[in-house]
């Protein structure tokens, strides 16, 4: 904690008007760093110094900063939330860089996600898919009692495992093909895994994966990029999941 | 002026029922010629925006974030209260509500509480509906955990992203209402007017934050369920886009404020590291279910490894001062213990601002495994942070803003005093009184959105005549005028600050006189240093870029100025009352540490009257009645 090395980068960000500007990249500089830096603290620091500047900052999505609402995007150095395992732009930190180093900051790139401006792209597509069958058609209030049916332990936990997806669009930007069948796939797994969820599971799967197509995502190769780009540690074996779901809704 | 919150009365196990029975309905036929606006996607929004939409009302919902799933409702982590009594400890509908009076120091109204604690076990018969994966034993039944306040175990969760799962299951219910047509969603759209006219609420201005366009829209009716207020201290638990605006705006225009001193601040987050510091990241409270918390006896010992300092060096204060909650002491008692520990010159850490969590005993106990299972994320979360691992070596933790308890006058009915203008969830000051118990604001939120607004509102709408303002009225032409003209003068002033710079200055004033403890003379040097800042904020601050794009140092600018608005009014309340209760804590009024109330001259609500700029605001009280549990000194000892 007492450490005061600092650390002097380089950035070379993407910078990028609006939807119809061609963009280009950027070099700046971040100077006086501390390891206890977020990476996010980081480009506040720099931003910073572009406004003294008279400059326009930065402009990136972000909120919560505690790698839980899923709002910050950007590709570090090639990798989504830049490559460290488990973890959010948001949550890496500056120690897991070197003074001199050069970093790439890039927004997501996916025919799904036009970009908005500098580092900010435009993720509604994933809510479409979600409102394309991502719930149970339960109505507010004359709902079963919470203990009126058992759901064994493992279905549960497996169901959790899958519903920690944070809908940050990482497995989009890592895959390269630009697919959300692991976004898709989670959610259509925890709800094909609960009780709960069965009786839709069959239109669910067809009307999301319709959805996820008619966005423009594109499909599986089994490249698995975006399991490793998951904050939340997502497993690939939800696409497969998904996709048997879906031979079986076939013969529903 | 003495406000009535409209209570029912009669026995508080029927005030519920009979008020849902003497509301007044609107015919399935006519909902749909209703427009409702709902601000704000967390639970409270998300949840009301969903069932007001099942209801047939015609719903217009509006987010700042680019989409409904990311309201700071998500970052929630322990879990959610509900009275089920499933594991056969003794709890009940009335101990829940029990609790929540007495952890709310007798600062909140009896029937609201009752409601709250009556409503909380169809919540989770909700989200079980809906596919949310609580936590289960091994015969797959549903879990649960303690929290802080409660010598019962009620509380639900999943994993420690309780929070998350619940505001994905309402985002849920909202993304099928929006499919069916019902719901209209607006995100990346920030609210910076209530629009009334003639004394009634009829919409609301937004800037989009895309195109920098400013928008108005109409209804029938406005929800407000935009959250709270913390970010005040700059430093917090909450969201960066976290801000007072939509209810400043709103009290600006009218609405009373009541209660903005009772702030909470939670007693488990991670020590600030540095001044370029953002936010500060909580560790849930479920964390003092294993862990034990601890400073050494001696200052001597602050700066040694933890795992050197014996046994019997070291101060478990928490279960020395309560024995019978121990370090599941309520979180106001909690914060404050840590707070006087460190003062007296044995905090842990940078700048000595630290006290130990550890679970050395626990993992001796239960082993490393089982303490993984229970926290493992927030193990994880903390070594991202800190370098440092948790199994290893006792965490650090400090105190930290994270809630506020005051918020937007309402009545029984979530209406404020402005008609057609209702406030769920954190934004209003209803049921927490002076402090919030853990896992309640989750409970609150969704009993407010599913639970609530879709009776209350009903008895409001079906007094009106759908459609009768629309948006072409002056009043909409008039506020956007006035946000543009203000917009102007950010852009145009170009002085020599960031907006970061001044959010800074006036967090840290809020803390350091205004924070954990609070005194007169604290607080009366915020009132001369604020209006001061203010003063510059207005000469010297530094915009870039223009209005008519994206401009994240515009949304700032706007969120900052209304904090140097509200962090007056927040010190003015803090001054004129004169007692410690709850979140509250005036130095003056305490008994050896333990918070002194003064039942006789401040048992009542202070809700704020808005009198236009420069103009003191006026105090009006609501006051408050015990019938059922009765007025006592709040002991956890």
């Amino acid at each position: 904690m007492s450490d005061h090395k600092t650390m002097t980068l380089t950035l070379i960000v993407w910078r990028q008007k609006n939807a119809n500007d061609p963009g280009k990249f950027e070099t700046y500089t971040a100077k006086n760093i501390t390891e206890h830096h977020s990476f996010l603290e980081m480009l506040d620091c720099v931003n910073e110094d572009l406004i003294y500047a008279g400059k326009d900052p930065i402009v990136f999505d972000h909120d919560c900063r505690e790698g839980i609402c899923g709002t910050c995007s950007q590709v570090i150095n090639g990798a989504p939330h830049g490559g460290q395992d488990r973890t959010t732009v948001c949550q890496l930190h500056m120690r897991k860089f070197k003074d001199g180093d050069t970093i790439y900051i890039e927004p997501w790139r996916a025919r799904a996600f036009p970009i908005i401006r500098d580092l900010i792209v435009d993720r509604s597509a994933l809510d479409k898919i979600i409102q394309a069958g991502g719930y149970t058609s339960c109505h507010t209030g004359g709902v079963a009692d919470g203990n009126a049916i058992i759901i064994p332990k493992p279905v549960a936990d497996e169901a959790m495992d899958a519903a920690e997806c944070v809908g940050c669009g990482a497995c989009v930007a890592g895959c390269p093909n630009g697919a959300a069948m692991l976004f898709t796939g989670a959610k259509v797994s925890q709800l094909a895994l609960l009780p709960q969820g069965k009786a839709e599971a069959a239109e669910r799967v067809k009307n999301m994966t319709n959805t996820m197509i008619e966005c423009g995502f594109g499909n599986c190769t089994n490249h698995y990029e975006c399991m490793a780009a998951c904050p939340k540690g997502i497993n690939v074996k939800f696409i497969a999941r998904m996709n048997r779901e879906f031979l079986k809704a076939q013969f529903a | 002026m003495i406000l009535d919150g409209k209570c029912p009365t009669g026995p508080i196990e029927q005030t519920w029922d009979k008020h849902r029975f003497d509301l007044k309905l609107v015919n399935p036929a006519n909902k749909r010629k209703y427009n409702v606006i709902v601000v704000g996607t967390g639970l409270a929004g998300g949840a009301a925006a969903a069932s007001l939409g099942e209801l047939g009302y015609n719903v217009q919902a509006f987010c700042y974030q680019d989409s409904p799933r990311r309201a700071h409702s998500i970052a929630a982590q322990g879990g959610i209260n509900a009275a089920k009594n499933y594991p056969n400890d003794g709890d009940s509908i009335y101990r829940l509500f029990y609790d929540t009076i007495k952890g709310g120091d007798f600062r909140a109204r009896e029937a609201d509480v009752w409601r709250l604690a009556q409503v909380s076990n169809n919540i989770i018969d909700q989200c079980v509906a809906q596919g949310v994966p609580f936590a289960r034993d091994y015969a797959g039944y549903l879990d649960n955990r303690s929290f802080g306040g409660a010598q019962v175990s009620r509380t639900f969760f999943a994993r420690g992203q309780t929070g998350q799962q619940l505001l994905l299951g309402a985002y849920s219910a909202l993304s099928r209402q929006i499919k069916a047509g019902t719901v209209k969603m607006y995100d990346r759209r920030e609210m910076l007017d209530l629009v009334v006219v003639d004394g009634v609420a009829r919409g609301i201005t937004v800037r989009n934050l895309v195109t920098g366009a400013l928008e108005s829209y109409a209804a029938d009716a406005v929800c407000l369920a935009t959250g709270g207020y913390v970010n005040v201290f700059y430093l917090s638990t909450n969201a960066m886009g976290c801000s007072v605006t939509a209810n400043w705006k709103a009290h600006k225009k009218g609405a009373y404020f009541a209660n903005p001193c009772y702030t909470q601040i939670h007693p488990t987050c991670i020590p600030q590291a540095g001044d370029y510091q953002s936010k500060l990241t909580l560790m849930s409270e479920s964390l003092r279910n294993d862990g034990r918390v601890w400073v050494p006896k001696k200052k001597e010992d602050c700066g040694k490894h933890p795992n050197e300092i014996a046994e019997d060096d070291r101060d478990y204060y928490l279960e020395r001062k309560y024995p019978s909650y121990g370090n599941l002491a309520p979180r106001d008692i909690a914060s404050r213990a840590a707070k006087e520990q460190c003062d007296d010159g044995r905090g842990v850490g940078p700048g000595g601002r630290g006290v130990y969590l550890d679970f050395a005993d626990s993992i001796k106990r239960l082993g490393e495994d089982t303490i993984r299972e229970r926290y493992g994320n927030l193990f994880e979360m903390y070594e991202k942070i800190t370098d440092e691992n948790g199994y290893k070596r006792p965490m650090r933790m400090y105190p930290a803003p994270h809630y506020s308890m005051g918020g937007l006058w309402v009545d029984y009915n979530l209406m404020s005093n402005i008609p057609g203008l209702f406030v769920l969830g954190e934004a209003n000051f209803s049921v927490h009184g002076a402090n919030r118990l853990g896992a309640s604001a989750l409970m609150q939120g969704l009993a407010d959105g599913y639970f609530v607004i879709p009776y209350t509102i009903g008895g409001y709408l079906a007094t009106v005549k759908p459609g009768q303002v629309k948006a072409d009225h002056a009043e909409f032409k008039q506020s956007v005028d006035d946000v543009k003209a203000e917009q102007d003068k950010y852009l145009s002033i170009n002085g020599k600050k960031t907006v970061f710079e001044f959010m800074r200055e006036v967090g840290g004033l809020m803390w350091e006189n205004c924070g954990m403890a609070r005194t007169k003379e604290s607080l009366e040097t915020n009132l001369k240093k604020i209006p001061a800042l203010r003063e510059e904020f207005w000469k010297n601050v530094k915009v870039t870029g223009s209005g008519a794009e994206l401009n994240q140092q515009l949304e700032n600018a706007g969120r900052t100025a209304d904090f140097l608005e509200f962090s007056e009014l927040l010190c003015r309340d803090a001054l004129h009352r004169n007692e410690s209760c709850g979140g509250h804590f005036r130095s003056e009024y305490q008994d050896a540490g333990e918070a002194q109330r003064d039942d006789v001259n401040f048992c009542y609500v202070g809700a704020w009257e808005y009198k236009g700029a420069g103009k003191e605001p006026e105090l009006h009280k609501e006051p408050l009645k015990f019938d059922n549990v009765h007025l006592a000194v709040r002991s956890y000892k």
